[in-house]
C-alpha cells in the first residue's frame, strides 16, 4: 500500500532537484524550469494529502489553483525574459546588472 | 508487491530520473523535453493519489500551455543563449556546482529527516478522516464533488483567480510588445 510517506519522499527529492537547478544554472529559462519543478513538488504534496478530504476536496482544489497561478507566473516571467533578451542580447542572469538604461 | 506499488515506483522513477536529466543535461532543448517527461510522470503520480481531475489539468495546462510557452521563449531568444548553455560545465559535481550541490543536499537531508520523523500517517486529522470515512475511494467519481465545491465553497478564490489570470495575461502582452522608438 502506498502511504503518505512515499509521496512526501518523492516530493522532497523533486524539490531539492529544483533547488539545485535554480542555484547552479546559467540560463533564465532553465531557472524557470527549476521553479516549475519546485512548484510541482508542492502540488504533489497537496494532492497526496487531499485524499483524506473527500467532502471539501481542499487539497485538490488548492492544487488546481496552484497550477493556474503557475501558468500565470510563467507567462509573465517569459515575457520579462524576452524583454531582457531584447535589451541585453543574453539571458544569463549573471550578466544582467542593471534595471534601467 | 501489488500492482499499484509497482506502478508507484515506476512513476516516481520516471519522474525523478527525468528531473535528474533536466539538471545534468547539456542541450537546453533536450532538457526542456525531459521536463515534459517529468510532468507526465507527475500526472501519473496524481492519478495514483486518486486525483484524476488534477492529473488532467496538469496535462492540459502544463504540457499544453507552459511547455509550449517555454519552447517559444527559448526559440525566440536566439543563438547566444544556446551557446551560453553549452559553455557551462555540466558535470553534476564540478567545482562551480559545489555550493549548489551542498545547498540542495543539505536541504534534502533536512526534508528527509522531517518526513521520516513526523509520521504523517498517524496525524490526528488524518485519523479522524479515516474514522469518519472521509477518504476518497478507488471507485469514487470525484469530479462531481469538485465541480460543486468550486461553485459553492471556493467561489471567491475562483473569481479572484480568474481576475488575476486576466491581469497577468494583459501584463504579459503589455510587457512583450514592441517598444516604440521614443523610449
Amino acid at each position: 500500500m502506498i502511504t503518505l510517506n512515499d509521496f512526501m519522499l518523492v516530493s522532497a527529492m523533486l524539490f531539492c532537484l529544483g533547488l539545485f537547478i535554480i542555484v547552479s544554472k546559467k540560463n533564465a529559462i532553465q531557472i524557470l524550469i527549476g521553479i516549475e519543478l519546485m512548484l510541482n513538488a508542492a502540488i504533489l504534496n497537496l494532492v497526496a494529502f487531499g485524499k483524506y478530504d473527500r467532502i471539501n476536496n481542499s487539497g485538490q482544489m488548492f492544487a488546481l489553483f496552484a497550477i493556474v497561478l503557475a501558468a500565470a507566473t510563467t507567462a509573465v516571467a517569459l515575457a520579462i525574459i524576452l524583454n531582457v533578451y531584447r535589451r541585453y542580447k543574453t539571458i544569463n542572469p549573471d550578466k544582467i546588472n542593471q534595471l534601467k538604461d | 508487491m501489488s500492482l499499484i506499488q509497482v506502478l508507484f515506483y515506476l512513476m516516481s522513477f520516471v519522474t525523478l530520473g527525468s528531473a535528474v536529466l533536466v539538471a545534468v543535461g547539456k542541450n537546453l532543448v533536450r532538457s526542456i523535453f525531459m521536463f515534459f517527461i517529468t510532468l507526465f510522470g507527475l500526472a501519473g503520480l496524481y492519478v495514483l493519489a486518486l486525483a484524476d481531475f488534477v492529473a488532467v489539468t496538469q496535462i492540459v495546462i502544463y504540457v499544453g500551455g507552459i511547455l509550449v510557452l517555454i519552447l517559444f521563449a527559448f526559440m525566440l531568444s536566439g543563438k547566444e543563449s544556446l551557446e551560453a548553455a553549452g559553455k557551462q560545465t555540466n558535470r553534476f559535481i564540478s567545482l562551480g556546482n559545489v555550493p549548489a550541490f551542498l545547498l540542495s543536499g543539505l536541504f534534502l537531508v533536512v526534508l528527509l529527516n522531517v518526513v521520516l520523523k513526523v509520521d504523517v500517517n498517524n496525524l490526528p486529522w488524518v485519523k479522524t478522516a479515516i474514522h469518519a470515512h472521509n477518504v476518497i475511494g478507488v471507485n469514487d467519481t470525484g469530479i462531481n464533488n469538485i465541480g460543486i465545491n468550486l461553485m459553492t465553497r471556493y467561489l471567491l478564490p475562483f473569481e479572484a483567480i480568474s481576475v488575476l489570470l486576466m491581469i497577468a495575461l494583459v501584463g504579459a502582452a503589455h510587457l512583450s510588445r514592441k517598444e516604440d522608438s521614443r523610449v
